[in-house]
């Protein structure tokens, strides 16, 4: 099933334009994998689908993004409601400098989704398990959240976008600051995620792509070249550029 | 070819030693004007920070006091304690002369009539009997005893006559001038006296004046930076605000003085000399730089973490208020602190809304006429009289004393509570 569809989406930093008519189907409970060579636009497009380019004062948005059928450009879409649905983790880990309870808290606490302190605790537990982060910080969830490793500050962030129970994830190259170990337990972890979560990832690397992504986008220079199973792209794709990038022709 | 590398070399190595000792006689310059000046300030002011007592038989006689039998409380408040005070000192020279008399009672400073009268009302038991009574000496005397006062002028040329000399050394000699730690200096107002004049009065308008400031400038310019750093569109009209907050800090002091003057003064009819209207003055002069340090500690927050904040749904202003500020705070606060102990050295401005006036009363409220610590310093530093020349120096300690703790403060604040960012 399409959980989101893009149409016709072009972006614009001031006068330079950074993608041009993506359009873009995206399944449901599947894991997404956006791949290219840096500055290819695939983070502007994540960052479209929780409107997170707003912030930007001279990035423009044209075109439709349909989630569950709503076009979130429209002008009658809450920010702030359409984030807590869509979740995002970010390329450095970016924990709030405070403790790791507050940290997982934060988001259930500003929607208002726990009405008592044990619930609010039991939702902490259950993300920072889903996470897999449980049992190596569960003696210490009143330290603060920067003394983790950068592994484990990932995954807290990770614990942190799930305990709102988000639809979708959008993870923008959050293994990129990782060690080998590290990332393997994160790729797993998006694997677990899967089944509940509808996850976009970019990545730089395409191994990770082949290893974690059910679907593959290629973007280069702005332009989505190709899209399809991952089995597809990578072994028998359509498009000259896109073999090209797989056998590491350029990128 | 070798040769001329190594020429080259030798080059860089030479242009780095010498380099090294710019730097080096730079610093050292710096301390040797640094210690100079704290050593002179400390070698004039130390002394005003001790004060010279001469210690005087005063015999509490009933009738010269005009005093019934068993007086009241209210009796010894209102007896006529001149006689007494008068007679003892001219008793110090049984044979004196009526003019030497005079030369006696100008010995000691003009409050000793009330010192006497503080020793009576503290123990009524005293009357008819003989107490040995601390009494200030006049300015003259204490910088005669401390050895700043050259003695080997001619008479003519001196406020101390031969004669004062003269039974100030018999007192001395019989161990009855003694120096002690002077409490009235902290204790007491300005005064023409040297010898009473004191900083209570220029210290609390100086506390006064810096929390009407920070009432003042702390909010309003918190306020501006959030709003400018995290709310406002970047367009021209903002990036003229932002050039006249720049250009504002760089205006010169009286200025905001004049400014004080015309608007707060002639417009608003506030009472003039007060802390009230000097904090307003010096709010103006801190508002630019409390602006600039919160701007630059909210700039300082990563933007990964306004990232995460939005991410998670939270509104702008939860943004802001849950995370971005809060981070920002110590960075802010430090800046305060540095702009209150400027606003606190500030002399020029305070001096044109009034509070240069001569003020003998302690303030109790930012309402009362005051002065200020800097404005004090400026106050005796034009006095001709010799005892002020110590108390400039010691008020100048207090004032450097005051401003050394807020530094330190902001220091602690920034280590202690500011967020490394890795």
């Amino acid at each position: 099933m399409i959980k989101i569809k893009a149409k016709d989406v072009d972006v614009f930093y001031g006068k330079k334009q950074a993608l041009f008519n993506i359009s873009l189907g995206i399944e449901e409970n599947q894991v997404t994998a956006l791949i290219g060579p840096s500055g290819c636009g695939k983070s502007t497009f994540l960052r479209c689908l929780n409107r997170m380019n707003d912030v930007i004062d001279i990035c423009n948005v044209k075109g439709e993004i349909l989630i569950n059928d709503f076009n979130i450009n429209d002008k009658s879409c809450d920010v702030v409601r359409l984030r807590e649905k869509i979740g995002m983790v970010f390329q450095k880990p970016n924990p709030f400098p405070k403790t790791l309870y507050e940290n997982v808290s934060y988001g259930p606490t500003i929607h208002g989704m726990a009405q008592s302190k044990q619930e609010m605790d039991e939702i902490v537990e259950t993300s920072l398990k889903k996470a897999a982060l449980w049992e190596e910080v569960k003696d210490r969830l009143h330290e603060p959240g920067t003394g983790l490793s950068g592994g484990q500050q990932q995954r807290l962030c990770i614990a942190r976008a799930i305990s709102v129970r988000p639809e979708v994830i959008l993870m923008d190259e959050p293994c990129s600051a990782l060690d080998p170990i590290a990332t393997a337990q994160i790729e797993e972890l998006i694997d677990e995620l899967k089944k509940e979560h509808t996850i976009i990832i970019v990545t730089h690397s395409m191994a990770q792509a082949a290893r974690v992504s059910q679907n593959t986008g290629f973007f280069h220079l702005g332009q989505l070249i190709e899209h399809g199973s991952t089995d597809k792209i990578f072994k028998n794709p359509d498009n000259k550029k896109t073999q090209d990038y797989i056998t590491g022709r350029f990128g | 070819m070798n040769k001329n590398k190594e020429q080259l070399l030798n080059k860089r190595y030479k242009a780095e030693q010498r380099f090294r000792l710019y730097g080096l006689s730079a610093i050292f310059m710096a301390l040797l004007f640094l210690t100079i000046f704290i050593f002179k300030i400390f070698s004039t002011g130390y002394s005003a920070f001790q004060k010279t007592w001469l210690i005087v038989p005063v015999t509490f006689d009933a009738e010269l006091m005009m005093l019934d039998q068993n007086p009241s409380k209210e009796d010894l408040q209102d007896a006529d304690y001149y006689d007494i005070a008068l007679k003892s000192m001219a008793d110090l020279d049984p044979n004196a002369n009526e003019d030497q008399e005079n030369e006696l009672k100008r010995m000691v400073s003009y409050f000793f009539e009330k010192e006497i009268k503080n020793e009576l009302l503290n123990d009524p038991n005293l009357i008819g009997k003989t107490k040995e009574v601390y009494l200030t000496a006049s300015d003259d005397l204490d910088q005669v005893f401390k050895g700043n006062y050259p003695r080997d002028l001619p008479e003519d040329q001196r406020r101390v006559s031969d004669y004062q000399l003269k039974i100030f050394d018999q007192l001395v000699a019989n161990g009855k001038v003694e120096s002690k730690f002077n409490i009235s200096f902290f204790t007491n107002a300005d005064s023409r006296e040297a010898e009473l004049a004191g900083i209570a009065s220029s210290f609390m308008g100086s506390i006064f004046s810096i929390l009407v400031c920070l009432m003042i400038a702390f909010p309003v310019a918190v306020l501006a930076a959030i709003y400018l750093e995290e709310f406002a569109p970047k367009n021209r009209f903002t990036d003229f605000i932002e050039v006249n907050i720049n250009n504002l800090a760089a205006v010169p002091s009286i200025v905001f003085g004049l400014l004080g003057l015309g608007v707060l003064l002639a417009i608003f009819q506030l009472p003039r000399s007060t802390p009230l209207v000097g904090g307003i003055t010096l709010s103006l002069m801190t508002l630019p730089t409390i602006i600039i340090a919160a701007r630059a500690s909210l700039k300082a927050v990563p933007p990964s973490i306004r990232e995460a904040a939005l991410a998670m749904g939270a509104s702008r202003m939860q943004t802001t208020m849950h995370h971005t500020v809060p981070l920002s705070m110590p960075g802010t606060l430090s800046g305060t602190i540095i702009g209150l102990a400027q606003a606190l050295g500030e002399t020029a401005p305070l001096i044109l809304i009034g509070m240069v006036a001569f003020v003998n009363t302690i303030p109790g409220s930012p309402m009362d006429p005051a002065a200020s610590l800097p404005v004090q310093i400026y106050i005796w530093a034009e006095s001709a009289e010799r005892g002020f020349v110590e108390k400039v120096s010691a008020c100048i300690m207090v004032l450097l004393g005051f401003l050394i703790i807020m530094n330190l403060f902001a220091q602690i604040i920034r280590h202690k509570f500011e967020k490394k960012w890795s």
